[in-house]
């Protein structure tokens, strides 16, 4: 559904983000990108909705390749990407409400979202969601009020009231403590089988990564040095993609950790 | 280097001894400097009338009190004049000043090659005129009276709330405006979404407080003839009626205390 074909990102300062990327996301397939700071995990999520302008190579979104779009056509392609960041992103000095239904932007006209006269579709979906992530009591608080662990779920219901293909999500648990950061990834993965979306999850940890989700991609220096299952990422894996260290202690807890799950 | 190796111990200094002689040959030229000037200055003052002030001003304090009390039913409609110039301003200036502020913007300008230098010096050249001065210009143009003092504060003000707010949104969290973006919104719903609450509290600030400042402006704007409250009190003091000027002075006082009363009670409200 979502295949990337040599995409390449340099900055203006000569750094190559990206070398030639190829990459290929089935329908309904959510994976995880992993890989040291500075890897292009980041800069790659933001070349496939654009945020940031892919230097050279293809996205292509089903059949079209969203590198060749022109603005109003990208802005309708964008809708159909639901986006999650690491900060949460939420406008903080509007409603919980509010923010859910800005990810209706794209479907709604200027006078009528500056207004907030949504359709009622919206509001009921809007509720709906609000409700699944368990944050209905919510709604009317303003975004700055919220847990750090609250807020991100706000940023799920707005990237999924887009009605998306698939989820761009930006390190969402980089700033959240370790239960919570489960419970989101554990929300994401949930929402993404239910609804059969895509999702490509940046994600610093390894252990909470292979808990989650069916495939790993390791970025290095803007390549993909490992791509395969979450049990192939052995310590001489993870030193390939990270560096030298002692890697037993981080899958040595995977294991842990699966325990703890079993037994909650 | 300002670590030294001395008997084997690292000491460590804030500057070198180079550095510390060239701060110390600065603060010689700077006070033979002020030296120098004081001597300019009081070769050309007259001292005379120097040691003569405190009588002149004691002999104007016995004048100017008890203020002319009666006098105040005169007050009330320039004193209104006054308020609205700066209100009206205040409120004209804000409407330009926002389209200006968002072209002026790093992060907002259309072009910031062209459209950006262009707002840029519609902000410092309406910045760096006094009030007083527009009114003058403004008197020549389209004849004395309220509305060249309206004119005038709005054009005076342009400059500084543009300025304000400009640096507001250049300040703003791109994360924010990201998110937006990624949902596939339009431009302009970027900015009523993304950009515009996160700028708003600083919008209602830099509005009260240039609304203060404009009150105490439009006091004076009377003396070139652009209406208010300045207008009585050039006459006043052209006819050397002292209690109506001290009269003057303390409703001018009492309005400025009330504005920044009102200020203050804004800008706490928003924040």
């Amino acid at each position: 559904m979502l295949r990337l074909e040599k995409l390449t990102k340099t900055y203006k300062t000569g750094d190559q983000a990206l070398k030639a990327i190829e990459l290929e996301v089935p329908k309904g397939q959510v994976l995880a990108l992993i890989g040291p700071s500075g890897a292009g995990k980041s800069t790659m999520i933001r070349c496939i909705n654009r945020l940031v302008e892919p230097t050279s190579g293809a996205v292509m979104l089903d059949e079209t390749d969203l590198t060749r779009l022109g603005s109003g056509a990208l802005r309708r392609a964008r809708r159909e990407m639901g986006m999650i960041f690491q900060e949460y992103a939420l406008v903080e000095r509007l409603t919980v409400m509010e923010n859910v239904l800005s990810g209706r932007l794209g479907y709604v006209g200027f006078w009528r979202s500056f207004l907030r006269r949504f359709p009622q579709t919206d509001i009921d979906e809007a509720f709906r969601l609000l409700d699944r992530v368990g944050l209905l009591h919510m709604a009317d608080k303003r975004a700055d009020e919220l847990s750090g662990g609250q807020r991100q779920r706000v940023g799920i219901a707005r990237a999924l009231i887009q009605n998306p293909k698939l989820l761009l999500v930006d390190e969402p648990t980089a700033s959240l403590d370790p239960k919570t950061s489960r419970q989101i990834m554990r929300l994401i993965t949930e929402l993404c089988r239910e609804r059969g979306l895509a999702a490509i999850i940046n994600i610093h940890d390894v252990a909470l990564a292979q808990m989650f989700v069916p495939r790993v991609v390791g970025l290095r220096f803007g390549e993909i040095v490992y791509d395969g299952g979450p049990n192939g990422l052995t310590p001489d894996k993870l030193t390939e993609i990270y560096g030298e260290e002692d890697w037993e202690a981080t899958i040595q807890k995977v294991e842990g950790e699966d325990e703890i799950e079993a037994a909650e | 280097m300002p670590v030294l190796e001395r008997e084997g111990t690292q000491v460590w200094r804030r500057r070198t001894t180079g550095e510390s002689m060239v701060r110390w040959f600065g603060w010689l030229i700077g006070v033979a400097v002020f030296v120098v000037c004081w001597q300019q200055i009081s070769q050309s003052t007259t001292w005379f009338f120097v040691w003569d002030a405190p009588r002149i001003a004691g002999d104007i304090w016995t004048r100017a009190t008890p203020p002319r009390w009666e006098y105040i039913s005169k007050l009330g409609r320039p004193i209104w004049d006054t308020l609205n110039i700066a209100t009206l301003g205040t409120l004209i200036a804000l409407c330009m000043a926002v389209p200006v502020a968002f072209l002026a913007a790093r992060n907002t300008t259309p072009s910031a090659l062209f459209i950006r230098p262009v707002a840029l010096l519609i902000i410092v050249s309406t910045r760096s005129i006094n009030s007083l001065i527009w009114a003058l210009l403004l008197i020549a143009i389209i004849g004395p009276g309220v509305f060249a003092g309206v004119v005038a504060i709005a054009i005076r003000s342009i400059g500084f709330c543009a300025k304000l707010l400009y640096e507001a949104i250049e300040e703003i969290d791109h994360t924010q405006v990201e998110a937006i973006t990624a949902t596939g919104a339009s431009r302009w719903q970027v900015m009523a979404y993304g950009i515009v609450p996160q700028i708003l509290p600083a919008f209602a600030g830099i509005a009260v407080f240039r609304w203060d400042i404009n009150i105490r402006e439009s006091t004076v704007l009377g003396l070139v003839g652009a209406g208010g409250i300045g207008l009585q009190l050039s006459s006043s003091l052209n006819v050397l009626a002292w209690p109506q000027v001290s009269l003057i002075l303390l409703v001018i006082l009492a309005a400025v205390v009330i504005s920044e009363w009102v200020s203050a009670k804004v800008r706490g409200a928003i924040i």
